[in-house]
């Protein structure tokens, strides 16, 4: 049995310090237990003599200086972990919220993971077809990479990791992916939007679902998504599954971690978020990835929406130094009503070159893919140019390329939700939309390649 | 040995308590784990220590030792293929230990105890020996001399050397000096905060070739000169500098990842050995060092990583050799300055950034140079920093960013709006700028072409034309532009997509000698004298701008580097057939 201190001497928003405290260590899991005998949970942010100071997980709301007790449990904050907790639905702090039967853990671990050795990472290359033309075909996603969507407000973000969830699959094989999916600060609506669709393909079976609705205690929210990352971990490296995993939203997440740190009081960082926010978002990301000594592989999916679509937030701007590329959601392409609305441009995949090319794709991928990225951008130029001047104002060439442009939003980037593209359906489509220009601008095609396929 | 007691914990600091012996910036043992710290403040017999690894599990009580020494690395054979973390532990070596995570407070030696290394003695018997001679050789690889230098400070006339096969701490020899014998072993240690002496500094006069043509032709970076590539997330940033890693003709290659991606650093490690290093047709990671120090690995070693890698460098740099370093980023470890900072509650200045930020910054730069080594032959080493930058938000008026330009001498700003175009590398030829460019003016006149600068400048004065012509084309459309003036933009276009643009991806342009740099510009000018003398013979400019000639320049850049030439002399005539085709001819 642990000592139990009555010490508690202030509690203060989320965080509560007790005095007189002796063994104490860093990072350690606390439990209060309230008068009526609740119990609540809480970490050790900082020792300091015989102080510490405690981050509380839940609200602080009924906690009496006088009554209530804390305890130390000797390890940090830990989850049991299982193959069977497939199917299953948990709260933030990793307990069953579903009516099913208790979790017996094969293990536990703690949530906080520890670092891979880069030399022991095994680098991402095995392409995976989403069926997204603009994903597949312009910023491929590989096994193991973490690749983020930025989105906005109103911006249908669930309906694409959703057919991203639904429509991965590593061509030649049947495997399936496991999904983990942590929601984190989300409403019930959008939530739900996601256990129904999971339900409706059946992909629930394979699926862990982590829950912290808005109506949570915001603080919960610093550990939902540390708690699937375990699971994930469990389920790729020990399990040998390949995971899918989908966090929404981070914003939110960072914004619990802004209210811990306003707390304690520290130096604010940018727009009132610790300094600290890179290490900590990229302590989370990058447990995605493969390593030696495992078959199976992290994917990861963090959806976050930019405060006022403004890239440059702290939060995207973080995420993008550290993550794998981006996804961005363009409000210009929604209201075109081209769906899904991937703004082309900005979005970027870092792994895509190993993925793609003869023996992954296909070998015309890498050229047709640069010659579509920059075709569009000059002809979203001449597009530009052609609202100062007029039409006239253009020269021929110029005139085709804005009309690729158009042709190009309205068939590759718009696609639904629903349609399921092969990779080879989605080069073909680039190149009858190469076929508006002239063969003398295929400039980044190798002359062999543009012989073959054009 | 001083041990004293934990009285906080706060993340990667740690209050002791009775370390009043201890001296500043000593290495200590902290907990049960043994997890490595620095001692980095001193308050009566209280110490803050700034510990490297992960702190959870520790408290008040705990055990902390000080072992004397301040942080430093180990150097001598086996530094070469190998990566460490950001204070000098092998990651291999502790992946075969312990399996895939890094577990805390592994201890394993940098260098391979094990492994014998031939040493061949170049000194003998009775010679007089100074800090830096060299005593021998050791050939690491295929590539890679070790020259066995004397630790800077020794002196003594030596008693006995050996050649023979030895490990790293072995002892090869003794020497006689004013304290009495000594041995002598292959590997020495340096404590990482402090440069490594030399006799004097050198101006840099000698380009470092990149084979990068924004780089070598347009801002070219000294050997022993300081660069930095700033640029918002997206821009091209890696890539930048994995090519000049791979491609740069410096002797030694160390990179620093600090605070990056994971998996940046594994595809470094599995690529390296796999290219053909150009210069010595073997593999490039014979002669690379790597640190990593990945985003997920605690925050506290990040700010080492750039000492201990500057430090490994320093050494190299001592063989009389030219080595690269390449940290991405320098923001990473400003970050982690702050943190620290932060949490030894002292007053922020600028963006929560410590007051000494600029400072440190400008020590770390200054460590690099060209200076003459010492040792009694006058070696020339040179030491050459390239510094990732990471603005938030790509705004460069930050102040890591700031700090850092008022102290490096090249500036290759990189531009979001051309790698969303994909035109790579997305270095913005409007607003970067080399300070070494005068000064090197005399080597590539005299190795390359004399008309080197000329040719330069011209390309230039092309692309900023083009910025005012562009001004006007927006206001007006193109067809109020003169013949002359459409003539400059289409060449302009030429410039930025046939030369500035360069496929890291291709085998033949990946790397871009300087001599071919020099004859691909000289081709696309050549075209532009033609074509402005086909345009005062009254040919049409809309011809002109649709010559399938064009094209063939546009591929200029990839024709095989072994022989470009021919290749750039049949452009040439059909440049001049073609101009003849549509009434310009000469």
């Amino acid at each position: 049995m642990y000592r139990e201190y009555r010490t508690i001497e202030e509690v203060a928003g989320p965080l509560m310090l007790v005095r007189d405290v002796d063994g104490v260590k860093y990072d350690e899991l606390g439990e209060i237990v309230m008068p009526d005998g609740e119990i609540r949970r809480c970490r050790v942010l900082e020792v300091n003599g015989s102080d510490v100071l405690v981050q509380l997980f839940e609200a602080s709301s009924g906690l009496n200086l006088e009554y209530s007790k804390v305890r130390f449990t000797g390890h940090g904050v830990q989850l049991p972990v299982s193959r069977e907790m497939l199917g299953r639905v948990f709260n933030g702090m990793g307990e069953p919220i579903d009516d099913g039967a208790k979790i017996i853990p094969e293990a536990v671990r703690d949530v906080n993971g520890s670092p891979i050795n880069p030399a022991a990472r095994m680098y991402p290359s095995e392409f995976i077809q989403t069926g997204i033309s603009t994903i597949d075909g312009l910023n491929t996603l590989v096994r193991g990479q973490k690749l983020p969507i930025f989105s906005g407000s109103g911006l249908p973000h669930a309906n694409l990791a959703a057919q991203i969830a639904r429509q991965a699959k590593v061509r030649g094989t049947d495997e399936k992916f496991a999904v983990v999916f942590a929601a984190i600060g989300i409403t019930f609506e959008e939530a739900d939007f996601f256990i129904s669709d999971f339900r409706r393909t059946g992909a629930i079976d394979r699926t862990v679902l982590f829950i912290n609705l808005a109506s949570d205690a915001a603080i919960e929210r610093i550990t939902t998504p540390k708690m699937a990352l375990t699971a994930a971990e469990y389920l790729a490296f020990d399990c040998n599954m390949h995971v899918l995993v989908i966090m929404t939203d981070i914003t939110n997440y960072a914004e619990a971690l802004r209210e811990v740190s306003a707390a304690r009081k520290e130096v604010p960082g940018r727009r009132g978020y610790p300094g600290y926010l890179y290490t900590d978002l990229a302590t989370m990301y990058e447990r995605a990835g493969r390593r030696e000594g495992s078959t199976g592989s992290i994917t990861m999916i963090p959806i976050l929406t930019m405060p006022e679509d403004d890239k440059t937030h702290p939060i995207p701007d973080l995420t993008g130094y550290i993550t794998e590329g981006q996804i961005i959601l363009s409000r210009e392409i929604y209201r075109k009503g081209y769906l899904p609305p991937v703004d082309v441009l900005p979005s970027l995949s870092r792994l895509k070159d190993k993925g793609i090319g003869a023996g992954r794709t296909r070998e015309d991928h890498s050229g047709t893919m640069n010659q579509l990225f920059s075709a569009y951008a000059r002809g979203k130029e001449a597009k530009e140019l052609m609202v100062v001047l007029g039409e006239s104002a253009l020269t021929p060439v110029e005139r085709l390329y804005a009309k690729f442009a158009d042709e190009f939003e309205a068939r590759y980037v718009n696609q639904g939700f629903n349609e399921d593209r092969t990779i080879e359906q989605t080069l073909d489509l680039g190149w009858e939309l190469l076929h508006i220009l002239p063969k003398s601008e295929m400039k980044r095609i190798k002359p062999a390649i543009l012989d073959k396929y054009w | 040995m001083t041990e004293g007691r934990i009285v906080k914990v706060s993340g990667p600091l740690v209050i002791a308590e009775g370390m009043r012996e201890a001296n500043m910036f000593d290495v200590v043992r902290v907990g049960d784990k043994n997890l490595i710290g620095e001692i980095i403040e001193m308050h009566g017999d209280r110490a803050s220590i700034q510990v490297y690894e992960e702190t959870a599990g520790i408290g008040r009580g705990d055990r902390v030792v000080s072992t004397g020494a301040p942080l430093s690395v180990e150097l001598g054979p086996g530094l070469m293929e190998n990566i460490y973390d950001g204070i000098q532990r092998p990651l291999v070596a502790i992946k075969n230990a312990v399996g895939p995570n890094i577990t805390r407070g592994i201890d394993l030696p940098a260098l391979d105890r094990e492994k014998k290394w031939y040493f061949e003695a170049t000194a003998k018997r009775g010679d007089k020996i100074k800090g830096g001679d060299v005593y021998g050789i050791v050939k690491e690889n295929e590539v890679v001399e070790h020259k066995i230098m004397a630790p800077p400070g020794t002196e003594g006339k030596i008693a006995e050397l050996l050649s023979g096969y030895y490990t790293v701490t072995d002892t090869i020899g003794k020497l006689d000096t004013e304290q009495g014998e000594v041995p002598i072993t292959m590997m020495q240690k340096w404590p990482v905060r402090k440069a490594r002496p030399y006799k004097e500094k050198l101006p840099p006069n000698e380009p470092l070739i990149t084979g990068q043509r924004n780089v070598d032709s347009m801002f070219p970076v000294a050997k022993g000169g300081t660069a930095c590539i700033p640029g918002p997330f997206g821009s091209g940033k890696t890539v930048v500098q994995h090519q000049l890693a791979k491609w740069s003709d410096a002797d030694f290659v160390i990179y620093i990842g600090c605070g990056e991606r994971g998996n940046e650093m594994t595809d470094v490690l599995q690529e390296f050995p796999e290219i053909a290093d150009p210069r010595t047709g073997s593999s490039l990671m014979k002669r690379t060092v790597l640190i990593a120090n990945t985003s997920d690995m605690p925050v506290a070693a990040r700010e080492a990583s750039v000492y201990t890698g500057i430090t490994i460098a320093e050494y190299l740099r001592d063989m009389g050799c030219s080595v690269a370093l390449i940290a991405d980023s320098t923001s990473r470890w400003a970050e982690a300055l702050r943190e620290m900072s932060g949490r030894l509650e002292e007053m922020p200045g600028e963006e929560g950034y410590p007051a000494y930020l600029t400072s440190r910054l400008a020590q770390f730069y200054e460590r690099a140079g060209m200076v003459k080594c010492i040792g009694s032959d006058d070696r020339v080493g040179a030491l050459t920093a390239i510094g990732a930058v990471s603005p938030p938000g790509g705004d460069i008026s930050e102040p890591v960013s700031q700090a850092t330009l008022r102290i490096v001498k090249v500036f290759w700003g990189l531009d979001s709006s051309l790698a969303y175009r994909r035109h790579f590398p997305a270095i913005n030829w409007l607003n970067s700028y080399s300070l070494y460019k005068d000064r090197l003016a005399p080597w590539y006149e005299k190795n390359i072409a004399a008309d080197w600068m000329e040719q330069i400048t011209e390309a230039m004065r092309i692309l900023s034309k083009e910025a005012e012509l562009d001004e006007i084309v927006k206001l007006v459309g193109i067809d109020a532009l003169s013949a002359s003036d459409r003539l400059t933009l289409d060449v302009a276009q030429s410039v930025r997509e046939d030369f500035l643009q360069q496929d890291a991806m291709s085998p033949d342009d990946s790397f871009c000698p300087p001599e071919k740099q020099h004859d691909l510009l000289g081709l696309i000018l050549y075209f532009r004298d033609a074509a402005s003398r086909a345009i005062e013979n009254g040919a049409d400019i809309e011809a002109i701008s649709t010559l399938d000639v064009r094209e063939r320049i546009g591929r200029a850049k990839s024709a095989p580097t072994a022989d470009y030439k021919r290749e750039y002399e049949a452009i040439k005539s059909e440049i001049d057939a073609e101009l003849a085709a549509v009434g310009g001819g000469r």
